[in-house]
């Protein structure tokens, strides 16, 4: 790797003033992604400043209200083992333990999880092909080259990567909220809002400013919470990123759905809703396939696949319906 | 003041880190660079574990912080200052093998022995973390409690998809986990 230096700051106002006013330093916390890119020359930050000491930030809280706040600090494998994670939010625990191994878990963190960048080949090659993610302005070799793992939404001609967060898409079905610290005080961005999507500016993965820092993930009390489940599909069985997933949870009233929440992952530069389908399938009844699958496609009028993943509008809404379905199996 | 790499490259940047690396206190010096991994080798000598991919894909250099198992090639020496490492030169006790150590015999659970100490620091801590009620992503339901008893062949082969084995040792490295479990 080249040289740098590493540090740890004296408290949270320490680490944030510093990010804010030095564009080359980088937080690291798990860094099991930042290490790959800083091995690769994706990223070369000139200093490290490592969080992993700041106070009250690992914690995993149960709320009396149903909810969770799980601190930007606490380790995969911790938050997917945590009794009260499985049992009101298994789409979390799931998508935790659908993600990496156990060894990357013990050590990645969740502010981390959901600042991963993109997997895509282009961004991470060790030759630096053009890529506007990795260098603004150089082009996007993915967009005519291969494309077959990348998005069918949201994508725009600068950069057509897809977001590799499990967790990210259960966090956005639930709609959880990020506590960020920065220079002017803390703040919540609704997870739906935390990534962006890649316009002209694929540089930027998230809203997140200099100076800023998450402190911890908020999951609010759902009524869908119980009845969720995540579903990954991979080229591989296990140890492997996405090839199409999808977070599902639902509330069940008297056999037919009083409300449902699905987002996918594998399909764009952030965790995918699926709004429409959410208002179609009120009203459904579970056991109903053809249906469901009905009020599915509403979502996927908008598709737009590449010259090389076509196949993935159809394998996602299958996905969707698994996962939908399996989550109903729980209520 | 702005240092080009070649300039800071050249001056002393070493940090100081005191780690007990199998029971033992170690100190040492090294740039902020350098992973826990090339530490553990190159300034200590434990070659245990090794140095395969270098991007956390194939786990042959997987030891134990505090007692679980991570990836040594994807994380900084110098941010584990009073942490404990454990290799696997550190898991027998009094010159007898570990357990899962004496099943890998048992079992053949090994040819070429090149991802080997990564594989027996990872199944080491499988079945501790199936003890401890950890499910996986082969668990039927994450709601329920899960005990060891729970640890099938199929919870094993998730669980240890970390740690890759070209030789594809793959049913005995299985066999050698879950009769480990069972004796343990």
């Amino acid at each position: 790797m080249h040289p740098f230096t590493l540090s740890r700051p004296a408290d949270i106002s320490a680490a944030i003033t510093a990010h804010a006013h030095d564009a080359h330093l980088a937080f690291i916390a798990g860094g099991t992604d930042l290490i790959g890119l800083m091995k690769d020359r994706v990223t070369l930050p000139d200093r490290l400043l490592d969080i992993n000491h700041l106070p009250d930030m690992a914690q995993i809280e149960a709320l009396h209200d149903g909810g969770l706040r799980l601190g930007s600090l606490a380790r995969m494998s911790d938050v997917a083992a945590n009794l009260d994670v499985r049992s009101r939010f298994p789409v979390i625990a799931e998508s935790l333990l659908f993600a990496a191994s156990g060894q990357l878990r013990n050590m990645a963190t969740i502010g981390g999880n959901i600042m991963q960048r993109t997997r895509c080949a282009y961004f991470r090659d060790e030759d630096d092909l053009p890529c506007n993610k990795r260098r603004p302005g150089s082009g996007c070799s993915a967009r005519y080259g291969f494309n077959r793992n990348l998005a069918i939404f949201g994508w725009s001609d600068d950069c057509v990567a897809t977001n590799p967060s499990d967790l990210a898409v259960a966090f956005s079905a639930l709609d959880a909220i990020v506590l960020v610290r920065g220079l002017r005080g803390q703040r919540s961005i609704p997870f739906t809002e935390f990534h962006r999507l890649p316009g002209n500016t694929p540089e930027r993965d998230n809203v997140l400013d200099r100076g800023d820092l998450i402190v911890a993930v908020e999951v609010p009390a759902r009524i869908e919470g119980r009845a969720s489940h995540y579903f990954k599909l991979r080229d591989r069985q296990s140890y492997e990123f996405a090839l199409v997933s999808a977070a599902a949870a639902v509330a069940v009233r008297d056999g037919r759905i009083e409300s449902a929440r699905l987002a996918m992952g594998g399909v764009a530069h952030k965790p995918w809703r699926l709004k429409a389908a959410e208002s179609a399938l009120r009203g459904i009844s579970l056991d109903n396939a053809d249906a469901l699958r009905t009020a599915i496609a509403t979502s996927f009028t908008e598709a737009r696949p590449l010259a090389q993943n076509a196949f993935k509008v159809e394998l996602a809404q299958r996905v969707a319906l698994r996962a939908l379905e399996t989550a109903g199996a729980r209520v | 003041m702005i240092q080009t790499y070649a300039e800071r490259a050249q001056s002393d940047v070493r940090m100081e880190v005191s780690m007990t690396v199998n029971g033992s206190l170690r100190t040492l010096k090294v740039e902020p660079r350098t992973t826990l991994l090339d530490a553990l080798r190159d300034e200590l000598g434990l070659t245990g574990p090794k140095k395969s991919c270098d991007r956390g894909e194939c786990g042959a250099c997987t030891v134990h912080i505090d007692g679980r198992r991570i990836l040594s090639c994807m994380t900084l020496a110098a941010m584990h200052d009073g942490q404990l490492i454990t290799t696997i030169e550190g898991l027998e006790s009094n010159g007898s093998l570990h357990a899962v150590q004496e099943m890998f015999i048992e079992h053949d659970g090994f040819q070429c022995g090149f991802c080997t100490s990564g594989q027996i620091m990872s199944a080491v801590t499988v079945i501790e973390e199936a003890a401890a009620g950890w499910p996986s992503a082969a668990t039927e339901d994450v709601t329920k409690p899960f005990t060891i008893e729970d640890l099938s062949p199929a919870e094993i082969r998730e669980r240890m998809s970390g740690n890759l084995c070209r030789c594809s040792c793959y049913p005995n490295i299985v066999a050698a986990v879950a009769e480990a479990a069972r004796r343990r």
